[in-house]
């Protein structure tokens, strides 16, 4: 109970703004929280963990908001890398052979979801393949 | 004339055998792929973090424990929808006191880390049990970035303790 409230405003947070399949469970000494919710919902979450848990470096807390959970095949998908070229791989992994290049804010359009890190999308010139889903931003 | 049929036929076999493993090896996904497809699937479901698969000409065979049927149920289907899988041995234990928090297998865990640091190559990162401990250096800007990525490989925990945040 100790770290839930610890983690209150942050639980409090994730309650009002309508995190779906919320779910709020502690183990070990580690607080787990796990919901879907829009991109900008998990942005604000993870400011607030951060703020209530400098660098995360207690190391008590392992959240996983999923933004992308409602996105359908034929979406389309912003790039938004940092500041370089999205790779594009022959398969879901990082071990897979590069096929083709997104450049950042280019638009490309979903073919299916592999799981929630890897998803099949293609390019508006014929380019396809399986991107990491950290830099993909549905629009 | 004994011997000339025999070599014949010998030849005629071996002829066949390898047509045989080369349309094998040409027509089906090979098994490392399809251990990584299984993989892959397993560790996009929050429900089934649980189980642990091999892969052996096509028959997948899964281990691990699951709290309860329906989970069991629930990989078995998921895992024979995989292109490759021929068949599957489904050995997971149903332990009604599993963890109600679903931890992912090391094997899948360290290979979804190697993909989630790829990016911040100056940040090195072991797995053990379920423990993601991270060590080496990253600038305070992508901190958020990378941890964003690894809480969502279901790891029991991270340690980011001896990692420089500059």
């Amino acid at each position: 109970m100790a770290l839930q409230e610890k983690y209150k405003e942050l639980i409090d947070t994730a309650t009002a703004q309508g995190v779906n399949n919320l779910n709020v469970r502690e183990q070990d000494g580690i607080l787990y929280i796990d919901g879907d919710a829009s991109g900008s919902v998990k942005q604000q979450l993870w400011d607030t963990y951060e703020r209530l848990d400098p660098n995360y470096s207690s190391g008590d807390l392992v959240m996983n908001i999923n933004s992308i959970a409602g996105v359908t095949e034929g979406s389309k998908l912003k790039v938004t890398t940092n500041s370089s070229n999205l790779n594009i791989r022959s398969g879901p992994s990082t071990d897979a052979d590069i096929v083709g290049k997104a450049a950042r804010h280019e638009v490309v359009t979903l073919v299916s979801k592999a799981n929630d890190q890897w998803w099949e999308i293609k390019t508006d010139d014929g380019e396809a393949g399986y991107s990491y889903t950290q830099y993909l931003t549905p629009l | 004339m004994k011997n000339l049929t025999m070599k014949t036929t010998a030849f005629l076999v071996a002829l066949a055998m390898m047509a045989a493993a080369f349309t094998g090896c040409k027509s089906e996904p090979k098994d490392d792929a399809v251990k990584a497809a299984v993989e892959t699937a397993l560790l996009g479901n929050p429900h089934i973090a649980g189980a642990s698969v091999v892969v052996e000409k096509g028959v997948a065979t899964l281990s691990g424990q699951v709290p309860d049927d329906a989970t069991k149920a629930d990989i078995d289907k998921t895992v024979a929808s995989i292109p490759g899988v021929k068949s599957v041995v489904n050995n997971i234990a149903v332990v009604a006191d599993t963890p109600s928090v679903a931890v992912a297998q090391t094997d899948m865990l360290t290979n979804a880390v190697k993909d989630a640091t790829k990016d911040f190559p100056t940040v090195t990162a072991t797995v053990n049990d379920g423990v993601i401990t991270l060590k080496g250096e990253i600038q305070k800007t992508n901190l958020q970035k990378l941890m964003m990525a690894l809480n969502a490989l279901k790891p029991k925990k991270i340690d980011n303790s001896q990692l420089v945040i500059k």
